[in-house]
């Protein structure tokens, strides 16, 4: 299972990579593994504030719709257009093309706390 | 109290080969082996084996089956010669669905019953219940396995397997393999051409993997439901139900009322006169959304009207598809409703089933 090393995680599968005081999340490459078959993605709303630990924004596979959660507290600035029409991305690239949003942390000392890849390693077994 | 967990011979066989399982009542089964997509795709273009070992083998002989069957079961049976296969339901005193199965005329006086696996107990019990002299029952569900060989290429897979073309749709018939008897039906919940295969447990992984090995791809209850779904056959226990009779659901075809008398007669006679309170209608998404599921509100000019019993993304169609009761004057092609899922209201419109016609589709 590809756990990229220049990553957080949080133990619900989301992964996170700073960009300044920025940060891009979506979800592993286990989770989409788990889900298959992601056919629509419902993202957060540009200038909607999440919360850590909270669910920000929900994905769909055939079988089940699945939370997913902030792994930060901030603002959504940006969503990922491309899964409207392509909601597989996040099956077929689920760390690079396949991402969720784009987050402004109030608080990027939060990441610090977010599990390392060695960790979520461990988790996934 | 235990939790009972029921698995087909193919489990181990089918856990090597990559499948992901579920509960599917008290059975674990395979939901899917790579994608539910890919699967489903595999039967609509080539072609796909299915485990339906989980479902129930009842068979009944003896000189008064026939007309005992045609007591029990509300389509006419005079329509089916040996080796035919028919489309009926067990009906309860108020014209509800009990069971949805297929028969199979074997012999003059022999049939065998294709129930669903949730009802196993129930259909053996009622049928039990009412047995007559004359009348054998005998429920082989537990020593027979089962699987479906669904797509354009079955016609060349049964070729390899049997050696001869295969019959027609709605065919059934007693062949040889490995000096054990199969039974073979050209029958499906698909809408493509293919056949059910019907034996003893015994030869349940020579079958599987001799379809696998013709080039049939393994197919979970996944794809199953996604196929059915767009074909519009109904599921008992989500789509049909004992307070729902076949004329709501939209299969009064299916139903003999000419019958002299059949169990559920006399109830839909009655609700034939006064009109059905409901109709199953077919429903299509018309507007981007996520996947319409089971017991989703259905809305007419912002007023709940009915709940979805079965939805999901149709792969075929690249759209959201649901069924649902509904009122008879909405339940017309044409149709605006919305669809509350999970809170927002998406624009859906009532088509004729079904809502995907495959390419070598056949009227039944």
């Amino acid at each position: 299972m590809n756990v990229p090393d220049n990553l957080k995680y949080t133990e619900t599968h989301e992964w996170i990579r700073l960009e300044g005081d920025a940060g891009i999340v979506g979800i592993t490459d286990h989770a989409q593994n788990e889900l298959t078959d992601i056919v629509y993605v419902d993202p957060p709303k540009v200038g909607a504030k999440v919360t850590a630990g909270q669910p920000a924004a929900v994905v769909e596979s055939v079988k089940a719709a699945s939370d997913i959660y902030s792994p930060v507290d901030g603002e959504v600035i940006e969503v990922n257009a491309a899964l409207a029409a392509d909601p597989a991305l996040v099956n077929t690239s689920p760390f690079a093309d396949g991402w969720l949003f784009k987050v402004r942390l109030t608080d990027p000392s939060q990441v610090g706390a977010l599990k390392s890849p060695e960790d979520y390693r461990t988790q996934i077994g | 109290m235990p939790e009972i967990i029921r698995r087909t011979a193919l489990f181990d066989l089918q856990k090597s080969q990559g499948a992901r399982c579920i509960k599917f009542g008290d059975w674990e089964m395979p939901v899917q082996f790579t994608s539910i997509l890919d699967e489903h795709q595999a039967v609509r273009t080539s072609c796909g084996v299915f485990d339906i070992s989980h479902m129930g083998e009842i068979f009944v002989s003896g000189p008064q089956a026939m007309r005992w069957l045609q007591h029990m079961l509300a389509n006419d049976l005079a329509k089916c010669a040996v080796g035919d296969a028919q489309y009926t339901f067990l009906l309860n005193e108020r014209g509800g669905v009990i069971d949805d199965l297929i028969v199979y005329r074997l012999a003059e006086d022999n049939f065998l019953l294709l129930v669903n696996a949730a009802k196993i107990e129930e259909d053996a019990a009622w049928l039990d219940g009412h047995r007559e002299e004359g009348v054998t029952i005998d429920d082989r569900s537990e020593t027979m396995g089962a699987i479906a060989v669904q797509g354009p290429e079955a016609p060349r897979i049964f070729r390899e397997l049997f050696g001869g073309e295969i019959p027609s749709r709605n065919k059934a018939l007693a062949l040889h393999r490995c000096s054990a008897m199969v039974i073979a039906a050209t029958t499906g919940y698909t809408g493509e051409a293919g056949f059910e295969l019907f034996f003893p447990t015994s030869l349940a992984a020579d079958l599987w993997q001799s379809a696998i090995n013709a080039g049939a791809k393994p197919c979970g209850l996944g794809a199953r439901d996604t196929l059915r779904l767009e074909m519009c056959y109904p599921l008992n226990g989500s789509d049909l139900s004992p307070d729902r009779t076949p004329l709501e659901a939209g299969l009064g075809i299916f139903v003999a009322l000419d019958k002299p008398d059949f169990i559920g007669r006399d109830a839909l006679l009655a609700q034939r006169e006064r009109g059905v309170p409901a109709k199953l209608a077919a429903l299509r998404m018309t507007e981007k959304s996520p996947p319409p599921r089971a017991h989703y509100p259905v809305l007419a000019d912002g007023k709940r009207v009915g709940e979805t019993t079965s939805g999901a993304l149709a792969p075929s169609l690249g759209e959201g598809v649901a069924l649902a009761y509904l009122p008879p004057d909405l339940a017309k092609p044409g149709q605006s409703l919305t669809i509350d899922i999970r809170g927002r209201n998406f624009a859906a419109v009532v088509e004729k089933k079904p809502l995907y016609r495959p390419s070598l589709w056949l009227p039944a």
